[in-house]
């Protein structure tokens, strides 16, 4: 914990950040190079054919959909229990990108499912959660936007989140009855070849690479954003 | 029960948009009784718990405005039980007069009376987890002035499993399944609700109120 | 690296467009709302005195 409050001081943090940022972008280009250049290598899927290539960004961006509704989890629960200052800004910056990634999945998902299934969209069990999974995103953004009090919206997100964060599983869960229910198909079927294994771990890697990136460059500028704010109000006062 | 009987109006209001939503789904999809019969468990549910949401957002804005709400907090009650107290006159003011009606409204869509029968026991277990997850919705939003618009966005996922397990056990008996399995989940998705939510809404009263 | 997607290339094409797209959209939009914030900040601390 320690540890933890040590950089919770925003000087801290921005100092920390600003050292390791050019380190993790530069990771996140590498990671989408080699990836992309042996995802197109590789052979076409006997079963698939070439549309495995979408597994590539469809599977990634799944994953930092999930991901980033993790992190906002976390950082709520370090705001409600620890008060954790930066855990708040944290928490708010990281939503818009999960909205991001959960809308790619959806829309790479219905991409790879009209070549497999005839069309756009079947409600598979793992898209009709990503598409649950946007509309709380959605509402966390909403509610984040419609409370003045700054302290009070962040409060309230927090415990909307992790009130989210115990629904997933039973959301993932009820979906996953209900499509039984209708024998719908799962684009993504068990075992992968392990040819395709390679560019998938390096992409998702890079995928996870790209959203710290991206939720670091938004976490600095909220920080100074909120310093702009403090000065405004101390040269009106 | 002072509540309750405040509330008398919106059991009217979520009673009349129930039956409203069960008339106009076949207007627009047409009388072919075979594919209402098979739409009804969905439609009816849904209408359900959106006729349920309509008198959400009043539930602690009342006691909000007129300053109220901090000598509850304050009170020697605890809030949770009070927050317990509000799920409990919400549902007896909207979701156990919609469960009463469902049977009527399952006629106009030929449901069959065994899984009309089935509706009505679906809806008498599920509604208490809508009336208690929305009380969580309304208590983050009470603050707000048209905070009526976000809560629908905000619970509606959150309620997502009530509607598949409560639509799922009507449809599975139209398909010969017995509807045991989906009403177990769902009594244990309501239960859990019940016993939860009245921490999260007494939280975010508290947090509401505090300056 | 091979391109030819065959039939597929319909499907596949656009899904790395759109990620493409979304992505660089992304970065762009976080890096010039970091530049904003920057720029205003330094505005503002020329105009008050540094604690």
């Amino acid at each position: 914990m320690n540890v933890l409050f040590r950089y919770a001081n925003p000087h801290e943090f921005m100092r920390l950040s600003g050292a390791v940022l050019p380190f993790i972008a530069i990771s996140t280009a590498l990671c989408f190079a080699i990836g992309l250049y042996l995802g197109f290598s590789v052979p076409p899927d006997y079963q698939q054919g070439t549309t495995v290539t979408l597994m590539f960004i469809h599977v990634p961006a799944d994953v930092v959909a999930e991901l980033a509704y993790g992190a906002i989890a976390v950082c709520s629960l370090l705001s409600l229990v620890w008060r954790h200052p930066l855990a708040d800004i944290a928490a708010r910056a990281a939503a818009p990108l999960g909205a991001l990634f959960t809308a790619l999945a959806i829309i790479t998902g219905a991409l790879w499912g009209k070549p497999m299934w005839g069309t756009y969209w079947v409600w598979d069990a793992r898209l009709t959660s990503f598409l649950l999974l946007l509309f709380l995103y959605l509402g966390y953004m909403a509610l984040w936007n419609a409370m003045e009090d700054e302290t009070r919206a962040a409060r309230a997100c927090s415990i909307l989140a992790l009130i989210g964060l115990a629904d997933i599983p039973i959301i993932k869960f009820s979906v996953d009855w209900w499509n039984t229910l209708h024998q719908g198909e799962s684009i993504m079927s068990g075992k992968i070849a392990t040819v395709y294994l390679a560019p998938l771990l390096i992409m998702m890697l890079g995928y996870a690479l790209l959203f710290l990136t991206l939720w670091m460059v938004r976490i600095r500028t909220a920080v100074l954003e909120r310093r702009a704010r403090t000065l405004m109000r101390e040269a009106a006062s | 029960m002072k509540l309750a009987a405040r509330s008398g109006g919106s059991a009217a209001l979520a009673l009349s948009f129930f039956a409203l939503v069960a008339t106009l789904v076949p207007l627009g999809v047409g009388a072919d009784l075979q594919l209402l019969a098979r739409m009804a468990s969905g439609v009816l549910w849904v209408a359900a718990v959106l006729a349920a949401l309509l008198s959400l957002d009043r539930l602690f804005q009342g006691d909000f405005e007129d300053g109220s709400l901090d000598m509850i907090a304050l009170a020697p009650l605890p809030l949770e039980l009070t927050a317990l107290a509000k799920i409990a006159a919400h549902w007896l003011s909207t979701g156990l007069p919609l469960t009463l009606l469902s049977p009527l409204l399952a006629l106009l869509f030929n449901l069959p009376g065994a899984a009309s029968a089935i509706l009505l026991v679906s809806l008498l277990i599920g509604t208490p987890a809508v009336s208690a997850i929305g009380a969580i919705g309304a208590s983050l939003t009470l603050s707000l002035k048209r905070g009526g618009l976000i809560l629908p966005l905000i619970i509606l996922p959150l309620l997502s499993p009530a509607v598949i397990f409560g639509a799922g056990a009507v449809s599975g008996v139209l398909d010969g399944t017995p509807a045991n399995g989906a009403l177990g989940l769902l009594a244990a998705f309501a239960v859990a609700a019940v016993l939860l939510s009245p921490f999260a809404a007494a939280a975010s009263v508290r947090l509401n109120l505090s300056s | 690296m091979n391109f030819d997607m065959g039939a597929y290339g319909a499907y596949i094409w656009p899904a790395y467009g759109i990620s493409a797209l979304a992505i660089l959209g992304a970065i762009a939009w976080a890096l010039a709302a970091w530049r904003r914030a920057k720029a205003k900040l330094a505005a503002l601390e020329k105009m008050t005195p540094i604690k």
